[in-house]
């Protein structure tokens, strides 16, 4: 490995030249921060100042880049040098523009900008140039688990593309759910009738498509690796099974049937002319175009309701609390399976809300109206058998009375339940078997975190991300269809060919050794030093992604290509043998150390407060404050993490012991409605900081020296009124006592 | 002169709001080469000037932030700002697209640092807060605005403004000679993502939008909440500035509608709802809010936010389509009346603020978008393949976030399939 030359280079740019005392900045860099090259320039950013920074790599061998000049959002496209590692300490956003020009402020702004050269040097010196994984793979195979409407389109969208799609499905024909409809909504303008399922024609395509193999009567026994080299054991219904490897998996398990006997006083499971929605099309299948026949009595169907949000929207016991969205759509649809054979048929569909989004719903439910289906508002209490039908007793809400209607069926719209495995949140048995009353796995991950998927909301095994839908725990498999979210036919082939690109992306990405969003295009990866491991599995268990299993001798097993790179692990690590080539304890340990704490005999204010700030959304938020001039303490020194959950508490009591007054924490919302980037690094590291107040008591320290803050991307104006606050509360309670020794 | 390189092999992509901002990002990061064109001269379109999003209440600009680091970070994107598509011809795998290009006035040198502005006296309705407040000649859009560069209003260029603006950069990052630009660009595939714009409320003339200050649109109510936004945050009636008391939201304004747009915009339900609890988080039982609405469209599993804004008794839910808006002219309240279709009450319900839940309208009217490709009468763009230019986000349906960056992950796939069709044909 090359020898480790530093090149620090300050900007004087933006206002740089005249607030700041460049010469001592300089001075700095070769002293405290013990840079081969310094080097300021009135503008670094400008082409010039670039190619001076380029010249150095070229010519004087600068394998590490120190940038003294705006922050490290800014003027990316510039500062983009190939090979090296580089730092930037934010003298612009993060010191002059949040000090007033004052003769008073001179000095605090000067040492403030002075700690960020030493600290970006310090950390620049201690990062490597990240290398991709040797251990990288490209696997161009995606594995597609369940072969309904879903599946099919993800399998045809993967090979259309030119991948390769190995299609599962556990039954003995593809088409899922959707092969069982007699007719779809329909997905293209006017939006007026019903149309062909598409099925049929899927699965022709499917078959004269080279790069799709299918197979069929066919589960998913065991799954291990990581993207780009997932190996799969593919047991048939005949015993057979066979081990492949895949670059990426896309999980299209669809939905199961609502269990109708749930719905007793709706007649469910009771009475047999009340029918969900898939029992309405195996009678218009049946049919053919012809009549269609109710169950009991064979008797053509005369008078229909459709009851909507059967068992849905509802906190009752056994009924599903959300919308599935697809059923009003479906029950028009079902209503004028009759109205288009014979307009006399009487067709009410009973809802509260009538849920018919955008171009199509809308459309389709006027054509509906056009086709003389009858909309009613009214809340059923209940569907019972008199004579020789059903009757359905409502409180129509228009016209706020009670009405008993008698129909020939019911149908009820009952919801999709996610077919989505084993809810790994549910402990499992002593033995490793999930609990009782679990469904049977999906996937039989061979992970150290459970054989599922994470489950979101409800059973759905969805995203948390509002921005980034695809967003997966589980690098490399991406859900898509009813087992994401409840969703009609037209959304899952959306949805289907979304998670066709994001599997077709984890496989490239894999090839690259490169990491998946958030961090994407990063080529590090966590590196382990083995001696020093004492297996306490910490590293394992708070993993967000399940990327860390445990070998036979039970050390961490780090499955580098399903690793995201938060440092969650490292933050874990009570040993610290986890780091990053670009990131570790030393980078930031080192910056921690970098500060210069003014001594007894100082005149100097005293006072120094760390702050560690994620990244993601407390760091560019102090940026704004910057760019808005909102002025903040000068006793402060900003490192941005990786995400809170890296925060690795040796920081802490270093800090602490090295004389730092108080410590901030900064990082995203975590419970329910987390916003944390990575899951659960937020959480964990508000875990890990409530416990440290035993250690804070045993070095005789008050509770408020170590503080976490949840913050968001918008609080411009609140974090500097809390960094204030929290110099303050130091003042308040005074100096480090440890601050001397 | 701006100087692109792309090949029958590049993708194009048309908006850079957060659909064409996902789906440039999502075919980069498969390794593809994207040009990214964006109208406006920053990215982040009509998300960056939402408050916070349903059902997380999180706020967008988080995500926007990661995207734009992606972006960074990205080599395979070249972003065009102020660039607008004027013509496609070609077919796909083999596109020619003609862009014009409006000048910014400043340069890439531009350090963000705002010398040009304090330069700028002039000022302008600002277009990020749908002109709610004044903008300088020289400005950033926004806070999180990328490219991080000023734009020098063309309206000041030329004049001794201009001048000073120029003469305070220290970069030399200002040119005021700068001219429109056309140029012509390969792309193998296209992805159009031109969004969607507010449908415009004072077409709905019985609700007063353009007469009565004291109705302002969803959009307009979300920018009031924004700190850095037209009322630093507080919720105020534009007559007087005073915080109101009895809010009206009326769903489905200009949608649902033959006389307006005939769609269900899908996302005004869950916007209104999620308006409810600013309302309740900064007035606190100061304020009543009663929401107008035909069905409430809280689709799929963030109804339970829906029910948990129900279960607030400051929020009151009337199944009325509103009739008109009358206003009193003491005190600029507003008379709201129609009938409850809920029992059949006919009603005049006094407010002191109103709220159209807008409807979303496509960004590029049907008429004008490349004769290419496929959209139906309302404008949406209809899936076909053989166009090879797909619509992503809502250019193609109503969509909320969530969908529409889903849809555009899609539009993404599409168009790689072009390419890589292309890559294949070429060897």
């Amino acid at each position: 490995m090359a020898e480790i030359k530093v090149g620090a280079y300050i900007c004087k740019g933006c206002g740089l030249g005249e607030r700041l005392n460049i010469a001592a900045l300089e001075g700095t860099a070769k002293k405290a921060g013990k840079a081969n090259v310094v080097r300021s320039h009135d503008f670094l950013c400008s082409q010039d100042g670039v190619a001076l920074i380029q010249a150095d790599i070229n010519q004087e061998g600068v394998n590490r880049v120190m940038i003294a000049g705006c922050s490290r959002r800014a003027k990316t496209e510039a500062f983009n040098f190939d090979g090296v590692s580089i730092s930037r300490a934010n003298l612009r956003e993060g010191v002059i523009w949040i000090r007033p020009d004052t003769a008073d402020a001179k000095e605090t702004t000067q040492d403030m900008a002075q700690d960020y050269v030493a600290m970006s040097c310090a950390e620049v010196r201690r990062m490597t140039p990240p290398t991709a994984n040797d251990k990288a793979q490209l696997n161009r195979q995606v594995l597609v688990v369940g072969g309904g409407i879903s599946g099919m389109t993800a399998a045809l969208e993967i090979a259309r593309a030119g991948y390769k799609a190995t299609l599962v499905e556990k039954s003995a024909a593809l088409g899922g759910w959707a092969g069982k409809l007699y007719r779809r909504v329909a997905d293209r303008y006017p939006y007026a009738d019903p149309q062909s399922n598409g099925v049929a024609e899927l699965a022709a395509a499917i078959q004269a498509e080279p790069g799709i193999t299918v197979r069929l009567n066919t589960l998913v026994a065991r799954t291990d690796g990581a993207p780009g080299r997932f190996v799969v054991a593919l047991a048939s219904e005949s015993g057979e099974t066979v081990e492949e490897t895949f670059g990426a998996i896309v999980q299209a398990s669809g939905f199961n049937r609502y269990d109708l006997a749930n719905l007793p006083e709706m007649g469910g499971g009771a009475l047999p002319d009340v029918i969900d929605q898939a029992g309405l099309e195996a009678l218009a299948v049946a049919a053919n175009g012809g009549a269609i026949k109710r169950p009991s009595d064979g008797k053509e169907v005369t008078s229909v309701a459709f009851v909507q949000c059967a068992g849905q929207r509802s906190e009752k016991p056994g009924h599903l609390p959300y919308c599935s969205g697809f059923c009003c759509t479906t029950s028009i649809k079902q209503a004028m399976y009759f109205k288009d054979r014979n307009p006399d048929v009487d067709t009410v569909i009973l809802y509260t809300d009538l849920r018919t989004p955008g171009v199509a719903g809308e459309d389709f439910y006027r054509s509906g109206q056009r086709k003389g289906v009858t909309f009613t508002k009214g809340v059923v209490s209940g569907v019972s058998q008199q004579g020789r039908g059903p009757v359905v007793a409502f409180h129509d809400e228009i016209l706020n009375e009670d009405v008993n209607l008698d129909v020939d069926l019911v149908v009820l719209a009952t919801g999709q339940v996610a077919n989505a495995g084993v809810n790994i949140d549910i402990p499992p048995q002593a033995d490793g078997q999930p609990a009782a009353g679990q469904p049977v796995s999906i996937l039989n991950l061979g992970y150290r975190q459970g054989p599922d998927l994470p489950q979101l909301k409800h059973g759905f095994a969805d995203s948390h991300f509002i921005c980034f839908p695809y967003e997966t725990r589980r690098t490399g498999i991406y859900t898509a269809g009813p087992v994401r979210r409840p969703m009609d036919i037209a959304q899952a082939q959306e949805d289907a060919t979304g998670a066709a690109l994001k599997a077709i992306q984890a496989l490239e990405n894999a090839g690259l050794g490169r990491a998946a969003h958030p961090r994407s295009g990063d080529l590090s990866f966590p590196s382990f030093r083995r001696e020093g491991c004492t297996q306490c599995k910490r590293c394992t268990v708070e993993c967000p992604f399940g990327a860390i299993d445990e070998d036979e001798q039970r050390y961490p097993q780090f499955n580098e290509a399903r690793c995201r790179r938060c440092g969650t692990c490292m933050g874990a690590c009570p040993v610290r043998v986890i780091s990053f080539e670009n990131y570790s304890v030393e980078t930031v340990g080192q910056q921690v150390k970098a500060v210069e704490m003014p001594d007894e005999f100082s005149d100097k204010p005293r006072t120094r407060i760390l702050v560690l700030a994620c990244e993601n959304d407390a760091y560019p938020a102090l940026d704004m404050a910057g760019q808005n001039r909102i002025e903040y303490s000068p006793f402060v020194r900003i490192i941005p993490v990786r995400c809170l959950g890296s925060v690795n508490t040796i920081w802490i009591t270093d800090a602490l012991n090295s004389g730092y007054d108080g410590i901030l924490l900064m990082g995203c919302q975590k419970g329910d409605n987390y916003q944390c980037h990575f899951v659960k690094g937020s959480e964990m590291a508000h875990y890990r900081m409530s416990k440290i107040g035993d250690t804070l008591k045993g070095m005789n320290l008050e509770v408020e020296r170590v503080t976490t803050y949840e913050v968001a991307i918008t609080d411009i104006q609140r974090i500097p009124a809390l960094l204030n606050d929290y110099a303050a509360t130091i003042e308040k309670i005074g100096l480090n006592p440890l601050k001397d020794f | 002169m701006t100087d692109v390189i792309a090949t029958n092999q590049t993708i194009l992509v048309v908006g850079g709001g957060i659909s064409g901002m996902t789906a440039a990002l999502e075919a980069a990061e498969c390794g593809k080469q994207v040009v990214l064109l964006e109208k406006n001269p920053s990215t982040g379109g009509r998300v960056s000037q939402l408050y916070k999003y349903f059902p997380k209440l999180c706020f967008p600009t988080c995500g926007l932030e990661i995207n734009l680091r992606r972006l960074k970070a990205n080599r395979n994107i070249r972003l065009l700002t102020m660039a607008e598509v004027e013509q496609v011809t070609g077919s796909p795998g083999d596109f020619t697209v003609t862009v014009r290009i409006r000048p910014r006035f400043v340069t890439e040198a531009c350090t963000a640092c705002g010398d040009c502005a304090k330069a700028v006296t002039s000022e302008f309705p600002n277009e990020f807060d749908y002109g709610m407040s004044q903008r300088k000649g020289a400005y950033l859009p926004h806070n999180l605005a990328y490219p991080s560069r000023y734009v020098l209003d063309a309206r000041v260029a030329g004049t001794a403004e201009g001048q000073a603006a120029k003469a305070a950069c220290k970069v030399g990052a200002i040119d005021l000679d700068q001219k429109e630009e056309v140029i012509t660009l390969k792309a193998g595939a296209i992805i159009w993502a031109t969004g969607w714009k507010p449908y415009d409320a004072a077409k709905i003339q019985p609700y007063g939008y353009d007469r009565f200050a004291n109705v302002i649109t969803s959009v307009e109510f979300e920018r009031m909440l924004d700190p850095f936004g037209p009322t630093q945050g507080k919720i105020r009636r534009p007559s007087d500035g005073a915080t109101p008391k009895n809010i009206a939201f009326i769903q489905c304004a200009g949608s649902r509608d033959r006389n307006h747009l005939k769609q269900c915009s899908r996302i005004c339900c869950m916007a209104t709802l999620k308006q409810t609890t600013y309302v309740r988080e900064q007035l606190g039982d100061a304020a009543q809010s009663s929401v107008y609405y035909i069905d409430i469209r809280a689709i799929d599993r963030i109804d339970d936010f829906h029910r948990r804004v129900k279960e607030d008794p400051n929020v009151t839910f009337v199944k009325s389509k509103v009739a008109s808006i009358t206003r009193d002219k003491a005190s600029n309240d507003l008379f709201l009346n129609g009938v409850n279709t809920e029992g059949y009450h006919r009603y005049s319900n006094r407010h002191d603020l109103v709220v159209l839940a807008v409807g979303m309208e496509p960004s590029v009217p049907a008429g004008t978008i490349p004769a290419q490709v496929r959209a139906n009468p309302h404008g949406f763009i209809e899936l076909d393949p053989a166009t090879g230019i797909f619509g992503a986000g809502v250019s193609s349906e109503a969509l909320d976030v969530n969908r529409a960056v889903q849809n555009a992950t899609a539009a993404a796939l599409r168009a790689i399939q072009v390419v890589n069709r292309v890559a294949g044909a070429e060897g």
